[in-house]
């Protein structure tokens, strides 16, 4: 008893370094910036007041769902095409396609903003494109804007919505698609009927994953929306950096947190978070 | 699967279309950044190696370079000690027990950087943690270790803990059993996280826009700065260093991964 207690009291101790880093440097400087929504400028629920009173703040509340919620559907549909045909795809072509998803992924968020601005912006390659060709005559207004941030948000959320649906796809029993073709249904039938509703659990983690990962968006919205679309997270910078509001920036980060809690809780019924994340790190 | 259930026409062509989306516009930054004009344009005449010139004989870029290449390292050991030590400390102990410090863990990756940032602003005034280098590398090594409890965690679902009880029993001591039993079977997943770590704090932005100002001046904090204040090519060249070299790395640990199996 003694020696195993002492054994694991070291497998304890393990712990320590990364759970001290955490709370000390992680969690506390979280808690005490989230509290001073209900003490600055004067204590209270005054900040929190201006949900219902402040037509900017609820401004900044429904562009940013909205650009969530576009985003999530635009990248759930764009990524369920690929996840489905990587788990189609024969063994050689099945890496290409992850290649084509892992790339994107891990390629820096700023490089990419500055690639779609480089195509979109006024003088940009596709505008100049289309002109030349004589497409158009005005440059199309493609940036600096609501559809430059749904670009280039879905463009870095379709990575992360393939892996949760192809990790659920790939544990559908092949046999029961062939099952399903050998007794006479089309291939549009074995889709709808057998393989979607097989591989739903999969596109709602994915759902969710995008969904949370987008409401807190900063980089991606503040250069492709050049300052004129606010999302929350560039709301909450100005607030703090330009404004030297602490009370509501404080406030929308609170709940900014509490929407990203309700989401998971709501959903973790349905998904293994654990599982979610994990397949996020490789 | 292949063979008896094939992807429809539309399908396909959504699939092709997605990955172009995904890949094109990336690698794009190329041939900008190997233009012979002196704005953000496809190369008119020939190509030039100029605006890479321009990048590598700058003090302020090469500066920044070295600034994030240090922070990067710094806190990449920062999350590889104490991840690889929780994932350890957590598979050894009951599932159970540890299910607080597992969800304690993931919390970096669910909430988003800028109420982190906001909160380091506030938190690390008092403790003169502003504009150095030890702050910055506090904040990345922090938020760096989720990525290695999840690899090493996974390292460790392979392992077979009957070689720990078996080393134990045998009356190795824990420090023993970890260095010459449980690290050499688990070295790929530290690798991989220690990779993911450092790609971390290497692209790592929002943080250090609150954090940082002028002493620290990062590698992403001169690319943004670069993005909003002058758009010309030489930020294409950097884009293009950046890319390739964050191949590079994912070249690593993809050959890692295969000779771990």
């Amino acid at each position: 008893m003694n020696a195993s207690g002492r054994a694991s009291l070291g497998w304890w101790l393990l712990l320590l370094p990364a759970v001290a880093l955490v709370l000390f440097f992680y969690v506390a400087p979280i808690v005490q910036v989230l509290t001073i929504s209900f003490t600055e400028p004067e204590p209270g629920l005054g900040n929190y007041e201006r949900l219902l009173t402040s037509e900017g703040v609820q401004r900044v509340i429904f562009t940013t769902l909205r650009i969530c919620l576009l985003t999530t559907f635009f990248a759930l549909l764009l990524g369920y095409a690929i996840a489905y045909a990587i788990t189609l795809a024969s063994p050689r072509a099945r890496s290409w396609w992850i290649l084509a998803v892992l790339v994107p992924l891990w390629i820096s968020v700023l490089v990419r903003a500055f690639a779609w601005v480089t195509l979109l912006r006024r003088q940009g390659l596709v505008n100049n494109t289309l002109m030349q060709a004589g497409v158009i005559s005005e440059p199309l207004p493609l940036v600096w804007n609501e559809f430059g941030i749904l670009v280039g948000m879905v463009h870095y959320m379709v990575p992360f919505a393939v892996l949760p649906m192809l990790a659920s796809m790939r544990e559908i029993e092949p046999r029961l698609l062939a099952a399903a073709r050998g007794l006479g249904a089309s291939r549009g039938q074995v889709f709808r009927q057998v393989f979607l509703p097989l591989s739903m659990p999969g596109v709602i983690a994915a759902g969710v994953l995008v969904f949370i990962f987008s409401l807190g968006f900063y980089i991606t919205p503040a250069i492709l929306g050049g300052g004129r679309t606010l999302m929350v997270a560039e709301w909450i910078a100005l607030q703090i950096l330009d404004l030297i509001r602490w009370g509501l920036g404080t406030m929308m980060a609170t709940m900014l947190v509490v929407a990203i809690m309700v989401t998971l809780l709501v959903f973790s019924r349905v998904v293994d978070l654990r599982r979610m994340f994990g397949s996020g790190g490789g | 699967m292949h063979g008896t259930h094939g992807a429809g026409p539309f399908g396909r062509g959504l699939a092709w279309i997605t990955a172009l989306y995904l890949v094109l516009p990336i690698l794009i930054v190329l041939p900008v950044a190997l233009t012979d004009q002196r704005f953000l344009s496809l190369p008119q005449d020939g190509i030039s190696f100029q605006h890479f010139r321009t990048v590598l004989t700058s003090p302020e870029w090469l500066g920044s370079i070295w600034q994030s290449f240090t922070i990067a390292l710094a806190s990449t050991v920062l999350s590889v000690v104490a991840g690889t030590l929780c994932a350890i400390g957590c598979w050894r102990i009951s599932r159970r027990a540890t299910d607080l410090v597992r969800l304690l863990m993931l919390l970096p990756l669910i909430i988003p950087s800028i109420i982190y940032a906001i909160g380091l602003y506030r938190y690390f005034g008092p403790l003169d943690l502003l504009d150095r280098f030890l702050g910055v590398v506090i904040a990345h090594g922090v938020t760096g270790i989720p990525y290695v409890v999840i690899t090493v965690s996974t390292a460790l679902a392979a392992f077979d803990p009957r070689l720990e009880q078996a080393a134990r029993g045998m009356g190795a001591s824990l420090s023993q059993t970890l260095r010459w039993v449980i690290l050499p079977r688990i070295m790929p997943g530290i690798v991989s996280g220690a990779i993911f770590a450092f790609i971390h704090s290497w692209d790592e932005l929002v943080m250090v826009l609150f954090i940082a100002s002028r002493d620290v001046f990062t590698l992403p904090r001169r690319i943004w700065d670069g993005i909003n204040e002058n758009l010309d090519p030489a930020m294409a060249a950097v884009a293009v260093l950046l890319i390739v070299f964050t191949l590079l790395l994912l070249l690593v640990d993809m050959a890692l991964r295969r000779r771990a199996q």
